[in-house]
């Protein structure tokens, strides 16, 4: 058990951000192309960085702790699936917050006639 | 470069990209700052799982060394960095037209 360690903490987020899909209709993961587009220039540079970190040893990972599935730059799934999971949950929050408080500004407010 | 440095860079560049590259200025709307206090305590929280369970562990030669619940202050500034660059690309594609449409 021990190896889902890091993974553990990524389900907790998916279970602490994604029931807004369903409770509040916030409707992020229906907006695919939209998703798509936010997250992987943002998880490029961020993948950019922690290969850099890793390779320079910023930071670790033990092994003991993780699925021991690496991809490119050696860096463990669980990392890449952070950089999916994260961005989603965060969006889902701001969402979240415009469902409920429908009178504050965002910026991206579209109103049809 | 060190975490420290790296840290404050992609803080910099993260608010930057909000006010002037892509001018979604969510820095000065309460909307994103409600959503950031609803993200900080579970940061914390996952921070702290993985810090303290040694699941990541850090080089103290690339950290200032003050921690705030188990984790480098500078996790703080990673986490900043990437949830406002996401918010503000969110809302500039929302500004372009990637928006749901809803009627009033």
């Amino acid at each position: 058990m021990k190896h889902l360690g890091y993974l553990a903490m990524l389900l907790f987020t998916i279970c602490g951000s994604f029931w807004l899909e369903i409770v509040l209709r916030v409707g992020v993961l229906r907006q695919v192309k939209r998703l798509v587009i936010t997250i992987v220039p943002v998880a490029l540079i961020f993948i950019a960085w922690d290969a850099y970190a890793i390779s320079r040893h910023h930071w670790f990972f033990d092994p003991k702790q993780i699925l021991g599935v690496h991809g490119p730059f050696h860096i463990p799934l669980e990392e890449y699936l952070f950089f999916l999971i994260v961005p989603i949950a965060a969006i889902m929050t701001l969402e979240a917050v415009r469902t409920r408080r429908p009178g504050w500004v965002i910026g991206d407010e579209q109103v049809q006639e | 470069m060190s975490y420290t440095s790296l840290a404050l860079s992609g803080v910099a560049l993260a608010v930057v990209a909000d006010l002037f590259i892509l001018r979604t200025r969510l820095l000065r709307r309460k909307a994103f700052w409600t959503s950031y206090a609803i993200i900080l305590p579970f940061q914390l929280l996952t921070n702290w799982w993985l810090t303290s369970r040694f699941i990541v562990s850090y080089n103290p030669n690339d950290i200032l060394g003050k921690r705030l619940a188990a984790a480098p202050l500078e996790d703080l500034l990673f986490g900043f960095s990437l949830i406002l660059a996401i918010l503000s690309l969110w809302v500039y594609l929302g500004r372009k037209g990637f928006a749901p449409r809803k009627t009033r």
